[in-house]
């Protein structure tokens, strides 16, 4: 087995989240996510690999509205990987990053299926980029064909680059070379990205910090994107 | 005071002559009537022919060839319901392909005589249930043209399927299913295939010559055949429990609420059988007045399936009622969700009709002995029984999905154009390969009739006949 070099982490802190959505567009962009339209997204064949949850608290007027940005939760114990007939879902024990093989997927959805956060999305259709969407499409990332799986990757690319430049430049990766798009575009910087393995990185300080949980922590998953609670008001 | 003692009669709920195994007829006559209600075909056989072969051509060359052109889109299924009719229809035609291994293998082991003239008719269907349950997985694959992805060889990817996956078990437990009920429905076959060889001409002469297989009826061939016959019949029953089981499992094995419970394996297979037994009755019911098949196809035969059906009507509530208790006692939040949304949800008539049709019809109707031995009667309660399950399926694979964990995610499935299309095409296909079958091959295992009237006789002991069996084997 390949040593780990990584234990990427990514760290989301519900008290700075405003439900801008901004990050649901850095994705799109960053990682070639045809969008479908209105029509499409009430059908429920929205494209997101990371979408603001919403939910209302309280009864009105006293109500607040909570977000939750989710995506893939890199799981380091995925229920995903063992159903997929074909390991087209499987474990990167390098990046410790649960990938999608798009060449290999047949489309069971089994895996999505067996996604208790509903992370994977599924190319009902071949993909469209309407005018001028086309021109902007990241030549760093696959466009997928109809019948596939396909989900958050941590933004795999960044971190490959961000890899090769470190190592271009002969140095050891730096805490924050590696930023995903929805981190970079975030306005309240409530998404930090970073290495668990090195105690002193800024989400190994945030996952310290006392306010961490993981989503369905009780099924065992062992996610790795890690939840900070609100400071305020959370009763949890 | 003097009573006059009643003449003690032997409680006989029917004349013997009434059943079949006692109402011997000459050999070559019955012959005459398999091979007469197999040739016969006449300008209604051929309408519903074309108009099978019509379903046909829309179902699965117009929509689904469609859905392979466009893309999954325009099936109904939706996050978070990523599974919807294809693998009902999957898991509804695995449960009818367990009618002819139940039927058949089971019964003969355990050698329950009436059954002899229906096994074949049971086996027929379990080989053709078996070839559609076996499309759908192409069906709902998002990329059907690479499906061969999924057999083990040897390519150029260097990669092996991945043999964790409960589909792959699946694969692998349908073929073993699909080959070894083919030949246990091949092997009876050959001696009345040849029968049919030496009583036609033309091309039927030709055809069974070929399949007969050079059979002659000499000692040592029946001596072969009959081993045959007997391991395959042993060897089926566990290849038969391992298919649904391990279509079960395709829902056990995942951590999905609704899905994930250690009783589908067995609940399952109950609930295949119960269908599967109901098919068995629904098909013999046609086949008798479509090709008057009255004398091998008689009410005992309807009387005997119907207490089986009843039998698995109350395996299948128990089973039914141990999993939802359990489900309901554990509380958690997830399984309360799901199991409101059967009693109040969208699908709430669909539950209440399945507990109905599979429940209260068989329980206050099966119990009736002229109730049994009607087929009319029979046909309805048997169709109604098969409506449940469907429901049953679908519930449980399109219903389940529809709430999870977490309440954002929530959805709901209705069933498309094409989804439907595709599914009646199916159908379709089930009944076309049928009736053409029918025409076909003898669709009454003359030979096992025979050598069982041959067995049976009646003996009279004082004044009353007694129906007595010679052990063959």
């Amino acid at each position: 087995m390949p040593e780990q070099e990584h234990h990427w982490v990514m760290v989301i802190d519900l008290d700075r989240c405003n439900g801008c959505q901004a990050c649901v567009v850095a994705c799109h962009a960053e990682n070639n996510v045809p969008t479908v339209g209105a029509e499409g997204v009430v059908h429920g064949r929205a494209m997101h690999w990371l979408h603001v949850e919403r939910f209302w608290e309280g009864e009105y007027p006293d109500v607040k509205a909570r977000f939750v940005p989710l995506m893939c939760q890199q799981c380091g114990h995925a229920p995903c990987e063992p159903v997929c007939p074909v390991f087209a879902t499987y474990h990167n024990e390098v990046e410790n990053i649960n990938a999608q093989i798009y060449n290999r997927c047949i489309g069971t959805r089994y895996c999505a299926n067996n996604c208790p956060y509903i992370a994977r999305v599924f190319n009902w259709f071949d993909p469209e980029f309407p005018e001028p969407l086309n021109e902007q499409l990241n030549p760093d990332v696959t466009v997928r064909r109809r019948g596939i799986m396909e989900k958050c990757t941590f933004c795999i690319q960044r971190i490959r680059r961000a890899e090769e430049n470190a190592a271009a430049e002969e140095r050891p990766l730096n805490d924050g070379d590696v930023q995903p798009a929805c981190a970079q575009s975030c306005p309240t910087e409530a998404i930090t990205f970073g290495d668990l393995g090195d105690p002193e990185s800024r989400v190994a300080r945030l996952v310290r910090s006392g306010r961490s949980f993981r989503l369905l922590e009780e099924l065992g998953t062992e996610p790795a994107v890690v939840y900070l609670k609100e400071g305020d008001v959370y009763v949890g | 005071m003097s009573v006059e003692a009643a003449p003690l009669a032997w409680p006989q709920e029917e004349a013997p002559q009434e059943k079949l195994m006692l109402d011997p007829r000459p050999p070559e006559e019955m012959n005459e009537m398999v091979l007469n209600a197999m040739k016969k075909t006449g300008w209604r056989y051929w309408t519903v022919v074309g108009g099978l072969a019509l379903l046909v051509l829309i179902g699965l060359v117009g929509a689904w060839g469609y859905q392979i052109l466009e893309g999954m889109g325009v099936a109904g299924i939706r996050r978070p319901v990523y599974w919807g009719v294809y693998i009902t229809n999957f898991v509804f035609w695995i449960g009818i392909s367990h009618s002819g291994t139940f039927v058949s293998a089971i019964l003969r082991v355990f050698r329950a005589e009436f059954r002899r003239p229906f096994t074949r008719a049971a086996e027929l269907m379990t080989s053709f249930a078996l070839v559609v349950a076996g499309m759908y997985p192409l069906i709902h694959l998002g990329r059907t043209w690479r499906f061969y992805w999924m057999i083990p060889y040897p390519n150029q990817r260097q990669l092996w399927p991945n043999f964790h996956s409960p589909l792959e078990w699946d694969m692998l437990a349908i073929f073993t299913y699909l080959v070894g009920s083919t030949i246990y429905l091949y092997l009876p076959l050959i001696p009345d295939l040849a029968m049919a060889r030496d009583r036609s001409t033309g091309w039927r002469r030709r055809l069974y010559r070929l399949l007969a297989l050079g059979w002659r009826g000499t000692e040592a061939e029946w001596h072969h055949l009959k081993t045959a016959i007997n391991i395959f019949a042993f060897a089926i029953i566990p290849v038969m429990f391992s298919v649904h089981t391990i279509v079960a499992w395709d829902f056990g094995m995942t951590m999905t609420p609704g899905w994930h419970s250690s009783i589908f394996g067995p609940y399952f297979v109950v609930g295949a059988i119960f269908s599967g037994v109901s098919a068995v009755v629904m098909v013999l019911v046609i086949v008798r007045k479509a090709m008057k098949l009255d004398y091998f196809l008689r009410p005992e035969h309807f009387d005997a399936l119907g207490k089986i059906v009843l039998v698995f009507s109350f395996a299948w509530t128990y089973f039914f009622f141990a999993d939802y208790l359990t489900e309901w006692y554990g509380g958690e939040a997830v399984s309360r969700e799901l199991l409101t949304l059967q009693a109040h949800g969208p699908v709430a008539p669909l539950w209440y009709l399945m507990l109905i049709t599979n429940i209260v019809i068989p329980w206050l109707t099966l119990w009736n002995r002229r109730v049994r031995t009607s087929p009319r009667l029979m046909f309805f309660i048997t169709f109604s029984i098969n409506v449940g399950m469907y429901i049953e399926r679908y519930i449980i694979v399109a219903g389940n999905l529809t709430r999870n964990r977490l309440p954002f995610d929530w959805g709901v499935y209705n069933p498309s154009l094409v989804e439907i299309l595709i599914s009646i095409g199916s159908l379709s296909t089930f009944i076309l390969l049928y009736a053409l079958a029918t025409r076909l091959l003898p669709l009454i295992p003359v030979w096992e009739v025979q050598e069982g009237q041959f067995a049976h006789s009646l003996r009279r002991i004082g004044r009353s006949l007694v129906p007595s069996i010679t052990e063959l084997d």
